[in-house]
């Protein structure tokens, strides 16, 4: 619809100047994302048979991913326990998200990057500040760009400010706002969307720090993410909650859907998900009602249409900018050179007023309490 | 805008056309694919599915142009040779264990896990370097975990791999063999697998591979072998690639306990085309116990037979040639039914098969038993024994016995390399002669080492897996076995060659072993933490008290509402209370 209508002005540019002010609007909603790729991590950390709905979680976010777009190439995809093709399973090859076996999320056409003992959290945090050894195949490295999009998604055990690896090693939340900040510094996103179904999995995204961010959790710190529902022939329970709702949500949109941000944080309400589901937009420069949900979870290319003929072997004149191509890129450039919003004023860390105490409460162990008075 | 094409000009006739010319073929390549369906005497079924490409190029030729152009052999392995001067490339995954006794022997073995080996060329100055380098790529493209093999689990094997392709390198320093018993293969694996066939898995025999029928099965095995090898029409070799894939399906999960199979039933589709790239396209069902159709029915009929001499026996096959259109019939599918009619009789029991097993008691020691059976009634052969063993278990070497007939057998060749701490495993290699009719059994004994707590995997209390043993044999054969390689031999039968009539060649895997290792309780750090914390706050608070703490005589301060009372009376000027 946007690219019609700026193909029907662009004649008129040139020869009128008051539809300037009209069409910077047009292009500016057009342009709005400033993304040109879309890059997704889809990581299940738990080990061991009775957490079969972690690997679900995670293969229904998997699964809507691949369906909005992106290609198996553009996704890193991490899990750390095989259920599939485990001899547990009474149907092999196959991991079924709703009960009777309604829908198999594994199906026939999977790439699993990182399996079994290779997600870790050095793993983890090496593919996404993009440190890996050189012998990595591309398969396995997050090969994104200043105009990527990328959508993280993390599902497993989780405390207050940590997740839990393979029942042997933690994340936690601070190492995780670091990693971003060095993706960031490295220019290794565009804008990053952090989706974590765990138990207290709003503690993970407390911590951010760095511009860009949207992060989205499946309860508040103090509070368990339960999960939906047992299937008795496979006789563990199917999928958690939070993400059973996101999935179905999922399935309703498509590449062209206009859904938004906003749709995506009334999923799973407290009356259906018995945690509250947490959100956190304040690193984010644009307005949450304004992105697309095929911004993360799909690779919607934009596209315009022209009916001009470009020549592409003369290589010597530049191409004639529009004036509307000049105003997007101004835009692109602000966005990209805007400085990170000021952190908020903390109180002293823990630790400082600890150690303030200790050497006081010594100091007036050793001098007595009378000398209290001369101080104050 | 004018699309030109850009594909060369292929000849696309077959071998035996171009061998009249005698004029140095351009680069071509042709591809064949094959389906052998053997029902087993235990009820099960077993299908084995071979996709050969041949391509007349050379990937190694220094001072050339890099090859760049592949049509039928896939990019992404060709380039993997060249890259790495591959010289040849073995690489299987599997899922099950292939149960020598019930069923027979497979035409291609294959151990429990994932196995690697590879021979490179002998320009190769860094071969440890591209090794390394080798299985990453490879854990890329086969969504693999072969990123584990490193020097702690990779052997030379002097003897026990030599080349099945063209290859004088007996320099063993060129070869590596890496095995992952814990190695899963799932969807994820067949997924990647099948993209490297020419067709994918839209059209030919490959439209069969349904990952939900092939994973509920007995046994599942599928392996990739490139080599070299010498065509006899062509004067420059030529790279062959196989894809093979072997499934045997249980006659009671799979089958419902009913003796009848048909395609569909084991793969839940059926046949409608030939791969329209492959020269040829042939089902071969086996049908040698069932001579006049006595034991089973099967429909469709077919006029082709072919006779195939094979692990040593000369088999009967029925061919159903797909690249016919008469094979579909009226309703262009074609779905082979075998109905039972009768029972089979006792299967004939294989010459050499094995067995492997840890002894003992305790977490401290154990012992390592082969067991190597020779069912022949009056020839005595040799084999070639080869066991890989972890470092962490730590052999006992001079415990080694070899009995066969309670007698001491004597190896004539023995090759060890001892293992070095968290560098290198154990590797014994022995010749032992197996007498006719005879059990033999290889013992040693073994400690269990104590890791460091970073070695341990996430859930140590597992075990840890010790890869197969391998037994290369030449078996003596029944049948004279045809030593003269022609393009009209079935892939099954042509996949290794032929050295001497009277023998074929057999390898034999025993079992993984799953041996539990002393595990460390992983709270034990914490715990110590806790208590030294403790110990140490509560000591030296004590002893700090006792070093600073002095009395003092201290009035009490009155009460808060006294001393209220108190300022008020202050400021009233009214004398305080006491």
């Amino acid at each position: 619809m946007y690219s019609l209508s700026l193909h029907f002005f662009y004649p008129w540019i040139y020869l009128k100047k008051r539809i300037f002010t009209f069409c910077t609007i047009e292009t500016g909603q057009f342009f709005s994302s400033g993304h040109t790729n879309n890059w997704a991590v889809l990581v299940c950390t738990s080990r061991f048979w009775f957490n079969y709905r972690h690997v679900a979680n995670t293969l229904s976010v998997y699964r809507s991913v691949k369906r909005l777009g992106i290609p198996d190439s553009h996704i890193v995809l991490m899990l750390a326990d095989d259920m599939a093709c485990n001899y547990r399973n009474p149907k092999p090859a196959t991991v079924f998200s709703h009960k009777n076996m309604e829908l198999n999320v594994y199906g026939d056409d999977v790439e699993v990057d990182y399996r079994g003992y290779e997600v870790t959290v050095e793993n983890f945090l090496r593919v996404l500040t993009g440190r890996l050894p050189p012998s990595t195949p591309r398969s396995k490295r997050l090969l994104s760009d200043d105009r990527s999009n990328i959508l993280i998604y993390l599902t497993g055990h989780g405390g207050n400010g940590f997740l839990k690896f393979q029942d042997s090693e933690e994340i936690s939340n601070m190492e995780l706002a670091d990693a971003f900040e060095q993706m960031w510094q490295k220019r290794r996103y565009n804008e990053l969307l952090f989706i974590i179904d765990t138990c207290q999995g709003a503690s993970m995204y407390e911590r951010f720090y760095s511009p860009n961010l949207m992060a989205l959790a499946s309860s508040q710190v103090g509070e368990d993410s339960l999960s939906h529902q047992p299937d008795l022939a496979i006789g563990v329970h199917l999928m958690d909650k939070y993400t059973f709702y996101l999935l179905e949500f999922l399935e309703e949109v498509h590449p062209a859907s206009q859904a938004n941000m906003n749709d995506l944080f009334k999923v799973c309400p407290q009356s259906q998900c018995v945690s509250t589901p947490g959100h956190r937009t304040d690193l984010f420069q644009r307005n949450p009602g304004s992105v697309l949900i095929t911004d993360f979870f799909g690779s919607v290319r934009k596209v315009e249409i022209t009916k001009d003929t470009i020549n592409l072997t003369s290589s010597v004149k530049p191409p004639i900018q529009s004036i509307a191509e000049h105003h997007v890129l101004q835009f692109v450039a602000d966005v990209s050179s805007q400085n990170p919003k000021q952190k908020d004023w903390h109180p002293p860390d823990g630790f400082i007023l600890g150690l303030w105490t200790l050497i006081l409460l010594v100091f007036f162990q050793t001098y007595g309490i009378k000398h209290l008075k001369h101080i104050f | 805008m004018q699309w030109q094409s850009t594909d060369v000009e292929v000849n696309r006739s077959d071998g035996t056309k171009n061998s009249e010319t005698f004029t140095p073929a351009p680069a071509k390549d042709q591809f064949q694919e094959e389906l052998v369906i053997r029902p087993l005497h235990s009820g099960d079924i077993y299908a084995s599915f071979q996709f050969r490409t041949l391509w007349d190029t050379d990937f190694l030729q220094e001072g050339q142009k890099k090859v760049s152009h592949y049509r039928l052999f896939p990019k992404s392995l060709g380039q993997v040779l060249s890259k790495f001067s591959v010289q040849e490339l073995h690489i299987s995954f599997t899922q099950g264990f292939w149960r020598t006794m019930q069923w027979g022997q497979p035409f291609i073995p294959s151990p429990p896990g994932a196995e690697l080996w590879v021979w490179f060329h002998h320009t190769v100055s860094d071969v440890d370097g591209n090794w390394k380098e080798l299985t990453n790529v490879l854990s890329g493209i086969f969504c693999a975990s072969l990123n584990f093999i490193d020097m702690t689990n990779t052997v030379q094997p002097s003897a026990s791999f030599k080349p099945l392709g063209l290859g004088n390198a007996t320099d063993h320093r060129f070869l590596r063999y890496a095995t992952l018993p814990r190695e899963i293969v799932c969807t994820e694996n067949l997924t990647p697998w099948k993209k490297l066939l020419p067709c994918g898995s839209k059209a030919g025999l490959a439209v069969l591979m349904k990952s939900e029928k092939l994973f509920h099965s007995s046994f599942h095995s599928q392996a990739v072998h490139i080599r070299p090898i010498c065509q006899a029409s062509f004067f420059s070799k030529s790279w062959e690639l196989r894809q093979t894939l072997n499934v045997v399906f249980d006659h009671y999960t799979s089958g419902q306990g009913k003796k009848e199979w048909s395609l569909f039933k084991m793969f839940s589709r059926t046949l409608t085309e030939a791969c329209p790239l492959a020269s040829s396209s042939k089902v071969y069902v086996d049908i040698t116990d069932n001579p006049e159709g006595e034991l089973f029915e099967l429909s469709p009929a077919t006029p082709l037979l072919s006779q195939a001499v094979v692990l040593g026996d000369r088999r009967t096959y029925s061919v159903y040639d797909l690249t016919r259109a008469e094979t579909f019939g009226q309703l262009r599918s074609f779905n082979l039914l075998l109905r039972w009619k009768g029972d089979s009789g006792d299967m004939l029991r294989p010459l050499l098969h094995a067995e492997r097993y840890v002894a003992g008691f305790g977490l401290q020691t154990g012992e390592i038993h082969t067991v190597i059976y020779n069912n022949h009634p009056y020839r005595a052969f040799p084999v070639l024994l080869m066991d890989s063993v972890p470092w962490y278990l730590q052999l006992y070497i001079h415990t080694l016995t070899v009995t066969s007939k309670s007698r001491d057998n004597k190896p004539s060749y023995i090759h060890y390399q001892p293992a070095k701490d968290r560098h290198r495993p154990h590797l014994l290699e022995m010749l032992i002669q197996l007498p006719p009719h005879s059990m033999t059994e290889v013992t040693v004994q073994f400690e269990r080492a104590l890791l460091k707590w970073t070695e341990y995997t996430p859930d140590p209390n597992h075990g840890f897996y010790v890869g197969s043993s391998v037994i290369s044999a030449l078996v003596p054969s029944m049948v004279a076995m045809s030593t003269n390689f022609t393009q009209d031999q079935p892939l099954f039968s042509s996949f290794v060659p032929v050295k001497e009539e009277s023998s074929y060649f057999v390898r034999v895997y025993t079992e993984p072993l799953l041996v539990n290792l002393p595990t460390p309780d992983f709270s034990m750090p914490y715990n110590v933490i806790c208590l030294t914390c403790t110990v140490v706050a509560v000591g030296y608070g004590s002893f700090y008290n006792l070093l600073t703490r002095t009395f003092q005589v201290d009035e009490p301060s009155p009460p808060l509402a006294k001393r209220l009372a108190n300022f008020i009376r202050r400021i009233r000027g009214v004398p305080l209370l006491a």
